[in-house]
């Protein structure tokens, strides 16, 4: 960190807070999240629905309509450039060339009525100074490079005439078509059948090395973080808990949170066979938010600071940060499995493919 | 790093209490409470209300306590303007269109009525069926709507009027066999979707009886579009009627409704205009309350919206 | 693609079949068989229907001849007036019926199209609080409360238009307007609402991901997908439109098919009324038809059935 101080990370996001002005009241969908990304790293936002991790995607680029949806501080800096300050004409050149997006439901998020083609020329066409000629050849470079056969063929279909998993590669050769500097993919394989999200991770992870292009991925399954991320930062209700390397999270996990997912996640090929442990409760109301941390209600290790304070996120060995009260000197030490050293490898080993 | 320091008894676990956690913290509502309470917060819907409620009951008492009768006629006092003594004037028999206005809202209000009541049970009944049973007898039964919709309604019902003649019966029988159409497409669209949903599957393996799933599910879900379609169907009788009755093919005389009082004072348009102004601004207002209603009615009535 | 078209065709005449004979039996269950009482018909019309429905003949074969007839383009001839037949009052009327509801729609679409994506666009703003106004007035104002107003007001107080008539440009204004009103006011609604649905569309939030303006992602992405409902709708409406409007036709005293259906009625008419429903279904068939073919040009999808 100190050793190059003036050197920008490609992304970085600083405090940021959202709110949706919605019927019911002010809902603070993101509150106070930081982040940031290295050029050609793959971050993963985890969460469970309803965290804020889709805002705080979309909010990158300035998807999220407005009314409701309210940037109510913070920065989103993009090599230095905050984005946030951008007018509606700077940020339409972000997005697509140096920012590209892809969503969760690729049966929805392509034009029903335009041709697979266009739809992937339009952005070319709008981003650089090239004959159609030109976009066309482009267009289908891409198609072939995201594994689809008979790109010439594919480019005058429409997409009902495509599988899921075959549009969503097709909406990764439109995201990667201007060759953003950052790819945000949110949920991209939760609509899909597993045997697709695997070949569909493969291809980011393909791409990445080919194309050097940042990824956030945005998702719930831990197994695709285990499979895809450099780091991950997990989020609980507007708020990052705890972020760090993969393998940080994985095998030192330090919040309770982070424990829980791990704990209701399958852990196949390993043999053990306790069963999975559902988090108990739901997440705070953020019309509504608690004072103290969020997750202390549900929390098994809580504590009456809990319910008072915020917790400050503190640094821990290894890059780590955590949000929690049990890094505090008073705490009381947990011993669990995490803590101990002994749980996390099953997950890490059982879902990471060679 | 905080204003007042921490001291370690507050680092004493607590305990979580796993009941409080589920417990939902909004307070339930019934679909209709809910329902009703959107609706009462929506103003244009319940200003509609208000003004559909008092033509209801003015229609009902003005012709009741009125000192003139709609069909007597009074040479004295012809194609008068609006005074103290008729609030809004006479017509060419010199009759009291005020009165006449409002026996007019008891017919057309009784014919719209009648008939979207018929139109209800006969679409409810079809679409019913046809959703339940689908494959081929829903293919049939829909070809059916469809050939009834290929004929614009104002046409069937010229030509049923031509096979019963003109009067109240006919109109009321000609409007109500030519509208059910959009009532039995909405019932049956309806039907089709519940016996594919989740929930009345689930019922259904749960030992949920055929009596069950249809006082259980289908009607509660099927309410709301029924009461909705209701609503815009009313003005549309309305409006059939007053079309026909404009032209000459509604309800004999003397009786008086909507349409006919307008005829009667379109041929007087360019000398006495007021003698339209007044059955057309009734017309127009009903059809207005009851199209905002309708709108109120959706919002507060559709599950996806609901908050 | 030519599996679908043929579909559609054989449905097309199927419907057309039953609509016909459909009329062939209300006619013929009419109280009373005006048709056989002597009294209601004069002697020589008399003759004349005999030879051209076959009326001394079994029902079936009735039937077989009416259908024949139409099958030639012979749509029947009046019960009331000697010389008269449908086929004339359609070349007379139609074209005027056809003229008229044409520029209606033509000023319902172009207009609603517009307005519904003015309110959409704008939705919360003033122009959509307008559309919204106009189309709640359109759809609550009877017809004939606006051919009056406009008739009152246009052309007996301003004088800018003959109150009534036909022939020239000026006299086709204020009808076409009056009958052009209430369309403006459905289309632009559904075209508001199916705008809005579009625009929450996920493939928007692609396009505005793509760096598109407002206005590219309005007219590349939205406005095709939202103009669907309006092509379904779109058909039966010119269909019901072009053939003649019943209320205006008679307000402005427009001689077209409206006016002299309307006559036909009042006059019991019975064979006249028969032959221009049947007119009626076919026009109507023809444009649902043609309706289908449209949308098969437009929404791709469509192809796959």
């Amino acid at each position: 960190m100190s050793e190059n101080k003036d050197r920008k990370p490609l992304l970085k996001i600083e405090d940021l807070h959202v709110s949706f002005m919605t019927y019911a009241g002010r809902v603070q969908a993101v509150r106070g999240v930081s982040l940031s990304m290295e050029k050609g790293e793959i971050l993963a936002v985890v969460g469970e629905s309803g965290c804020g991790k889709s805002v705080t995607a979309q909010t990158i680029l300035q998807l999220n309509p407005s009314p409701p949806s309210v940037i109510e501080g913070g920065k989103i800096e993009l090599e230095g450039r905050d984005l946030i300050k951008c007018s509606e004409s700077e940020m339409r050149k972000v997005r697509g060339r140096e920012i590209s997006m892809i969503f969760q439901d690729p049966m929805t998020s392509l034009n029903p009525t335009a041709r697979v083609g266009n739809q992937i020329m339009e952005g070319i066409l709008k981003h650089q100074k090239v004959s159609r000629k030109q976009a066309y050849d482009r267009a289908v470079e891409m198609l072939r490079l995201v594994g689809l056969s008979n790109p010439e063929q594919r480019m005058r279909q429409y997409p009902h005439e495509f599988s899921g998993g075959m549009r969503q590669r097709a909406m990764i050769a439109m995201a990667l078509v201007c060759d953003p500097k950052i790819l945000i993919a949110d949920e991209p394989t939760t609509a899909l059948d597993v045997t697709i999200q695997s070949q569909i991770v493969d291809l980011m992870l393909e791409l990445r090395e080919k194309l050097k292009t940042g990824i956030l991925i945005i998702t719930h399954d831990m197994g695709v973080v285990a499979d895809i991320a450099d780091r991950v930062a997990v989020m609980y209700a507007g708020m990052i808990v705890e972020s760090g390397d993969v393998q940080e999270i994985f095998y030192h996990p330090k919040h309770p949170y982070t424990w829980g997912l791990l704990d209701s996640i399958p852990k196949p090929g390993t043999g053990r066979t306790d069963r999975l442990v559902p988090i108990d409760g739901t997440p705070p109301d953020l019309i509504y938010p608690p004072k103290g941390c969020p997750f202390a209600a549900r929390c098994d290790y809580c504590m009456k600071i809990c319910h008072e304070r915020m917790p400050e996120i503190t640094d821990a060995a290894g890059g780590h940060q955590v949000r929690c009260w049990l890094q505090h000197e008073y705490a009381p030490k947990v011993e669990n499995r995490y803590t101990t050293g002994e749980g996390g490898e099953d997950h890490a080993a059982g879902s990471h493919r060679a | 790093m905080h204003a007042n320091p921490l001291s370690r008894d507050q680092f004493e676990r607590t305990l979580k209490s796993t009941a409080a956690l589920n417990e939902i913290k909004r307070p339930a509502t019934t679909y209709w409470k809910d329902a009703w309470r959107r609706l009462k917060a929506n103003p244009v819907a319940m200003v509609s209300l208000v003004v559909l409620a008092l033509i209801v009951v003015l229609a009902i008492l003005v012709p009741v306590f009125s000192p003139y009768d709609y069909a007597t006629q009074d040479t004295k006092s012809i194609n008068q303007a609006p005074s103290a003594a008729h609030w809004f004037g006479t017509d060419t028999l010199g009759r009291d269109v005020f009165v006449r206005c409002w026996v007019g809202a008891r017919v057309s209000l009784l014919i719209a009525l009648v008939a979207t009541l018929i139109n209800v049970i006969i679409g409810v009944l079809y679409g019913g069926i046809s959703g339940y049973f689908g494959g081929r007898v829903d293919m049939l039964m829909m070809r059916g709507v469809e050939i009834i919709y290929t004929i614009p309604d104002l046409l069937w019902v010229i030509m049923l009027m031509v096979i019963m003649g003109p009067g109240l019966k006919t109109i009321i029988i000609a409007i109500a066999i030519t509208g059910w159409g959009s009532m039995a497409r909405l019932v049956r669209g309806q039907v089709l979707q519940l016996k594919q949903s989740e929930y009345v599957m689930a019922s259904k393996t749960l030992g949920g009886g055929f009596g069950r799933i249809i006082f259980k599910h289908l009607i509660p879900n099927t309410m709301g579009p029924i009461i909705i379609d209701l609503t815009f169907s009313i003005p549309s009788a309305i409006f059939t009627e007053a079309s026909l009755s404009y032209l000459g093919l509604g309800i004999p005389v003397p009786l008086a409704s909507w349409g006919t009082l307008a005829n009667e004072g379109a041929k007087m348009l360019l000398l006495f205009p007021y003698q339209l102004l007044f059955p057309a601004l009734l017309i127009s207002l009903t059809m207005l309350g009851f199209n905002l209603l309708g709108d109120g009615l959706r919002d507060a009535l559709d599950p996806r919206l609901r908050k | 693609m030519t599996k679908y078209v043929i579909k559609r065709l054989l449905i097309a005449i199927l419907t057309l079949w039953i609509i016909l004979t459909a009329t062939f039996v209300l006619m013929k269950s009419i109280p009373g068989d005006p048709f056989a009482n002597e009294k209601m018909i004069l002697p020589e019309i008399r003759a004349n229907m005999e030879a051209k429905y076959g009326l001394d003949k079994p029902l079936i074969e009735q039937y077989v001849i009416y259908m024949n007839n139409l099958l030639h383009g012979d749509f029947g001839v009046s019960f009331k007036y000697k010389n008269r037949s449908v086929n004339s009052i359609i070349e007379t009327g139609f074209p005027v019926s056809c003229a008229l509801g044409l520029s209606a729609c033509f000023i319902g679409l172009v207009l609603g199209v517009v307005f519904g994506i003015l309110a959409a666009i704008k939705r919360g703003k003033w122009p959509d609080y307008l559309v919204i106004f106009i189309s709640i007035l359109g759809v609550s104002v009877p017809a004939f409360v606006f051919a009056s107003l406009f008739q009152y007001f246009f052309a007996a107080k301003l004088k800018w238009f003959p109150v009534s008539g036909w022939g020239t440009l000026a006299t086709m204004v204020l009808p076409a307007l009056a009958l052009g009103f209430r369309m403006v006011a459905y289309i632009a609604r559904m075209m508001r609402t199916s705008m809005l649905d579009v625009l929450s569309q996920d493939y928007i939030k692609t396009a505005k991901a793509k760096g598109l303006t407002q206005l590219e992602i309005i007219t590349k992405h939205t406005i095709r997908n939202a103009i669907m409902p309006i092509v379904t709708v779109s058909g039966s409406m010119i269909a019901s439109t072009m053939v003649g409007s019943f209320i205006v036709e008679n307000i402005f005293n427009v001689p077209g098919m409206g006016k002299y259906l309307v006559n036909a009625v009042k006059d019991s008419d019975y064979t006249m009324i028969m032959g221009m429903t049947a007119f009626y279904a076919i026009i109507m068939i023809l444009m649902m038809f043609l309706v289908d073919i449209v949308y098969m040009l437009v929404d791709p999808r469509v192809k796959m059935d």
